[in-house]
């Protein structure tokens, strides 16, 4: 085996270190030219194992200009990095600089970057496609050695990672010696992730580098004290049991899953902080100045405890902890990994965890991934094609940059792994959709984004398009967002537009650790002051949840069905799933139970289907949509990770009907031309692809929205070319991710002939939890109608003609929770407000 | 058909649940904020929208116009999305648009988008219409009675025992009544909002859109309260744990 050399030798022995094999396996991959994919755990020097070849040969032959791009999903994670590097090299002396670029990088450094490159660039993906639709980019990139890509298994498989292998691809045209480098995590199925980062989209071009894990992670399950919860997702009953653990253990990260719930853990902690631990939060709302003075005090040691979500999720070092406590359902077994990796950076010991889930399916799906980890089974989820959104955006990006043959073009962009199946009509329509809008309609000519020349080159119009991209790069649709500032104080982060609409002044949330109550908007800020009386509320963030894979669901299936391995679970949840047993039957692994009982007036039908909450809301849609056909008066659905439920006016008869594979023909045309799940990945869709304006944080509206609205834009595109490419994109997009259509499928073909339908006279043990979850869809379409008109005969019958009807109303109808009521239980005034948008944006 | 009677100085207006507005005793047919040709406006300026905006818009216009035959027309403002737009209608529109036109006065309101008068297209261009004791403007004005406007493109959320309904509607008291937007691309603004809230503050009615009805409910006045709620200090800051920001990173 190679050995390093001087005065890398040196510099490992002066701190008593050894180079790891998987360090030297890439070196000595670099010496024969090849790409590789490394796989290690957290706290291998992965990152050093990547950088270490270009650092080598600089040392060996310096020299000026770009050698090695650096690519991380995260801003903070470059930077990190960079520091983390730029010690080593001045301590040897090597004549490497190491600079970032990053959209927070100062206008006078990037001139400067393009000028005079430094040797190593860190960026993110977004800034590389800047970079490459610059007309320059040919020369700053021609003389490119190595592109590493960091945490590449969180790129692969989202759009980010969609625009870095176009990058990816581009550079493989400018610079086509250069070595790709992945470092990832482990992951289930390697070879999409090797095809992804290959410059042919063959994963047999990329090696792959596997470092065996270390020890396995030790799980601990914790209850709360007194009763098991039925539902909710917070785990705030386990605050009493998390704050004991904080105290027993030096160094804690709380990891939980949304935003909201980071709130409420971290308000239930200091409610019961007497010893006061100094314990801090982390989310991505939060300013950026507080979260870095999180990170700094966590780095520094200062502090006992952070609770955090995704944002802590990647490789940045946070020192010394020792204690990883996931609250909440884990969702998925490689996320659960990972984030019990950030425990004992040290491969050699154990890494330590405590799960707490907060209700009962959680307790089965945290034993099922536990056992999903001592049998070494990852989850993985199959790759998707590229997005044609992404595509468009990277077609006029390269525009931008240079004349281009599509020809050509189509060449570069089908060696990208996401794009290798491209068609060429699909490029074509892409292609012509920056053109001129791609309409069946000629009425664009006048304004036509791209001419083409004699040659059939195609030439960007002018310089005002080139500008419009650069505004609006990037795959991630941000949802509207307003700042929070104190009333004469700072900025303390920032919470989404829709969430505000809902405040009232003298309202009170709860954010960044703190009751805060609203005070008045101002353009582009939410003024607030500290303080406030009553319930605080918890604005919530769309997207916020991650839906239960599928690998974890099928075991979560396994469990429940197999009384025989119950062992593990805690006997209240043994006692409920007996109950169930006793009271109707158990889910069983492959058919369907399906429990129908009348409540409340209504018709209540739970479905135990186990395939993710988007394929429940999709499956919930349509559904009802037959049930609407079969005359059931369908009144709406909500759909868990584990089960659907559907609510209607009259009895669900004939539930083999229902579940038929045919309601994936005309229930699904019907319902693809109401979704609001539609109209969100729509809204992003065309955003990205550039049809309309990206929303820019702190741009002042006017007080009538003059953006145009997507909805508007998707239903006459609808009526009038539906099968304009956008819209194409759209239901492709649909079909895999957001609705799960495959999934829904392979569930109704699965289940075909085994439906076992219980008519029970009230709810049963199981079906409890779903009945009290939030975040209902209610069913759109006709009976939005019917539902007016009641309404409206209600008011006048109870009111005569009165003001103040909502409150006349809540009286005269139960109390039905309303459309995206928070987190929060609203015991106060009713409001009347719509279900946030809900899009996958991380 | 499902259209819904308003009062408003002393005259019988219909609202029609298509979002126009009829009067009968004149025969006369308002309808407002056509935005037409809006998709070739953003074009112009890069975005490439849909170019089928202004097809749409008429589809649904035209066949009310056949319904009620009225004797005039008035386009309340915005009729096109900006000053150029009735120069770039295509032809066929404009075909359709005229021969709609034919035997009828066609009464076109100025509007902010459309300050000026359509090329073109037949009928006459003013800044407002007096009409008996009513007045045809754009911009609804502080003090008014008797007014009929359009620009602020309302839309309302009803509850149902499902949660909220938001649709656009008419707003109406008895001496102002504003009309929703018509066009195909035109999106809305919440009646809460002080723009539209402000010009009714003693309360008013509100007709949501149906397809085949409108659905009335009243509209509250503005609390008295509100303001008084702002200014008030106090309650202090009793939050139940300390902030944690200043004890971590002192």
């Amino acid at each position: 085996m190679r050995t390093l050399p001087e005065p890398f030798a040196g510099w490992f022995a002066a701190r008593g270190w050894t180079p790891r094999p998987h360090q030297l396996a890439l070196l000595e991959a670099a010496g024969r030219g090849e790409h590789v994919l490394l796989l290690a755990p957290t706290g291998g020097g992965k990152t050093l194992a990547g950088f270490l070849p270009s650092l080598v040969d600089l040392a060996a032959a310096p020299r000026e200009g770009l050698h090695t791009l650096y690519v991380s999903p995260l801003k903070a994670l470059a930077v990190d990095i960079a520091r983390n590097l730029t010690l080593p090299v001045e301590q040897m002396g090597l004549p490497i600089r190491i600079e970032t670029r990053t959209g927070d990088t100062p206008v006078n450094r990037r001139a400067r970057q393009r000028e005079r490159p430094p040797q190593m660039l860190l960026t993110t993906p977004e800034s590389l496609t800047l970079l490459l639709s610059l007309p320059d980019a040919p020369e700053m990139f021609a003389g490119l050695a190595a592109i590493i890509v960091d945490e590449a298994h969180a790129l692969a498989g989202t759009k980010r990672g969609d625009q870095l292998a176009l990058c990816m691809a581009r550079l493989g045209t400018l610079a086509p010696g250069a070595r790709r480098v992945g470092l990832s995590a482990t992951v289930a199925h390697p070879g999409p992730l090797r095809a992804w980062l290959s410059p042919t989209a063959r994963p047999e071009d990329v090696r792959l580098v596997e470092t065996k894990g270390g020890a396995a992670p030790v799980f601990d399950l914790q209850l709360p004290e007194g009763r098991l919860p039925w539902g909710g997702h917070m785990g705030l009953a386990s605050a009493p049991e998390i704050l004991a653990r904080i105290e027993g253990a030096r160094v804690t990260i709380v990891f939980v899953n949304t935003r909201a719930q980071a709130e409420l853990v971290f308000a239930a902690l200091w409610r019961l902080n007497e010893a006061a631990l100094p314990i801090g939060m982390h989310h991505g709302s939060l300013e950026i100045g507080l979260r870095r003075k999180v990170e700094a005090a966590m780095a520094e040691g200062r502090l006992r405890a952070v609770v955090a979500t995704a944002s802590l999720d990647l490789g940045i070092d946070w020192g010394d902890v020792d204690q990883v406590i996931q609250v909440g359902a884990p969702k998925g077994v490689s996320r659960l990994l990972q984030r019990v990796g950030r425990a004992n950076h040290r491969m050699d010991e154990p890494s330590r965890a405590v799960l707490v889930p907060a209700n009962r399916f959680e307790v089965v799906e945290c034993v099922a991934a536990t056992e999903a980890v001592e049998a070494g089974e990852l989850d993985g989820e199959p790759p998707r094609p590229g997005g044609l959104d992404v595509l468009a955006q990277h077609v006029l990006a390269m525009a931008c940059s240079a004349p281009f043959l599509p020809d050509a073009l189509y060449a570069e962009v089908t060696r990208a792994g996401p794009y290798a199946a491209l068609s060429r009509r699909d490029f074509d329509d892409v292609v012509r959709f920056v053109e001129d809008g791609g309409y069946a309609l000629q009425a664009y000519e006048r304004f036509r984004k791209l001419f083409r020349d004699a040659e059939g080159m195609l030439h960007v119009r002018d310089a005002r398009i080139a500008r419009q991209l650069r505004m609006n790069l990037g795959t991630i649709v941000e949802t509207p967002m307003l700042k929070v500032r104190l009333k004469g104080g700072g900025v303390v982060g920032e919470v989404e537009e829709w969430f505000v609409s809902t405040l009232e002044a003298g309202d009170c949330f709860l954010f960044g650790g703190q009751v805060l109550r609203y005070e008045r908007l101002e353009p582009a800020a939410v003024i607030v002051s500290r303080g406030g009386e009553g319930e605080p509320r918890v604005p919530v963030y769309a997207g916020a949840r991650m839906p239960l894979t599928t690998h974890l669901a099928a075991r979560v299936r396994a469990i429940l069905s197999d009384p025989r391995r119950w062992e593990h679970l805690p006997e209240p949840v043994r006692e409920w799933l007996r109950l169930q047993r006793l009271r109707s039957e158990l889910p069983p692994r492959d058919g369907l139970l399906v429990e129908t009982f009348p409540r409340g007036g209504k018709w209540f039908l739970v479905a135990y289907t186990f395939e993710g909450r988007l394929a429940h809301q999709t499956l919930g849609m349509l559904v009802t949509k037959r049930m609407e056909r079969r005359g059931l008066g369908p009144l709406g659905y909500v759909g868990t990770d584990y089960v659907f439920t559907a609510w209607s006016a009259f009895e669900p008869t004939d539930i083999e009907d229902l579940f038929a594979e045919d309601i994936l023909g005309d229930e699904m045309e019907e319902w693809l031309a109401e979704s609001s799940m539609l109209r969100r990945t729509f809204r992003n869709v065309a955003t990205i692809a550039g049809l309309i304006e990206k929303n820019h944080p702190g741009q002042e509206k006017s007080g009538r929205q003059m953006t145009m609205n997507s909805d508007l834009v998707y239903d006459v595109l609808r009526r009038h070319q539906p099968d304009h490419i956008l819209l194409r994109a759209t239901r492709a997009e649909a079909a895999q991710g957001l609705t799960d259509v495959a999934r829904i499928a392979a569930l109704l073909a699965r289940v075909k002939g085994r439906i076992r339908h219980r008519v029970l006279d009230r709810v049963s043990p199981l079906a409890v939890p779903a009945l009290i979850e939030e975040g209902r869809e209610w069913v759109a379409g006709g009976a939005e109608d019917a539902l007016l008109a009641e309404a409206a005969a209600l008011v006048d019958e109870a009111t005569d003609g009165a003001e103040h009807f909502a409150e006349v109303l809540a009286e005269v109808t139960e109390q039905v929770p309303v459309r995206g009521t928070s987190v929060a239980r609203e015991k106060r005034r009713s409001k009347w407000r719509r279900a946030a948008p809900r899009m996958v944006t991380g | 058909m499902g259209a819904a009677p308003v009062h408003l100085a002393g005259e019988r207006l219909m609202l029609d649940p298509a979002g126009v507005l009829h009067w009968p005793a004149r025969r006369l047919l308002c309808v407002a904020d056509l935005h037409l040709e809006k998709g070739s406006s953003f074009a112009a300026r890069g975005r490439l929208l849909p170019p089928y905006d202004t097809r749409e818009t008429l589809a649904r216009l035209l066949p009310l116009l056949r319904r009620y035959r009225p004797e005039r027309v008035v386009f309340l403002g915005d009729s096109f999305h900006d000053d150029d737009g009735a120069a770039r209608l295509p032809a066929a529109e404009r075909g359709a648009l005229a021969q709609a036109l034919a035997g009828v006065e066609a009464v076109w309101v100025a509007g902010n988008h459309d300050p000026s008068p359509p090329s073109c297209l037949p009928g006459l261009a003013m800044e407002e219409l007096a009409e008996g004791p009513l007045v045809f403007r754009h911009v609804p004005q502080a003090r008014a009675a008797g007014e009929v406007a359009g620009h602020l493109h309302p839309k309302a959320m009803a509850p149902t025992r499902a949660g909220g309904v938001v649709r656009p509607c008419f707003v109406a008291d008895g001496r102002r009544l504003v009309l929703p937007a018509f066009g195909a691309f035109t999106g809305g603004l919440d009646v809460a909002d002080p723009a539209v809230a402000s010009l009714f503050p003693r309360g008013a009615r509100v007709f949501l859109l149906g397809a085949e009805r409108l659905f009335s409910f009243p509209m509250a006045a503005r609390r008295a309260g509100a303001a008084v709620q702002v200014t008030k200090e106090g309650g202090g800051s009793k939050g139940e744990f300390p902030p944690p920001w200043p004890s971590i990173t002192r």
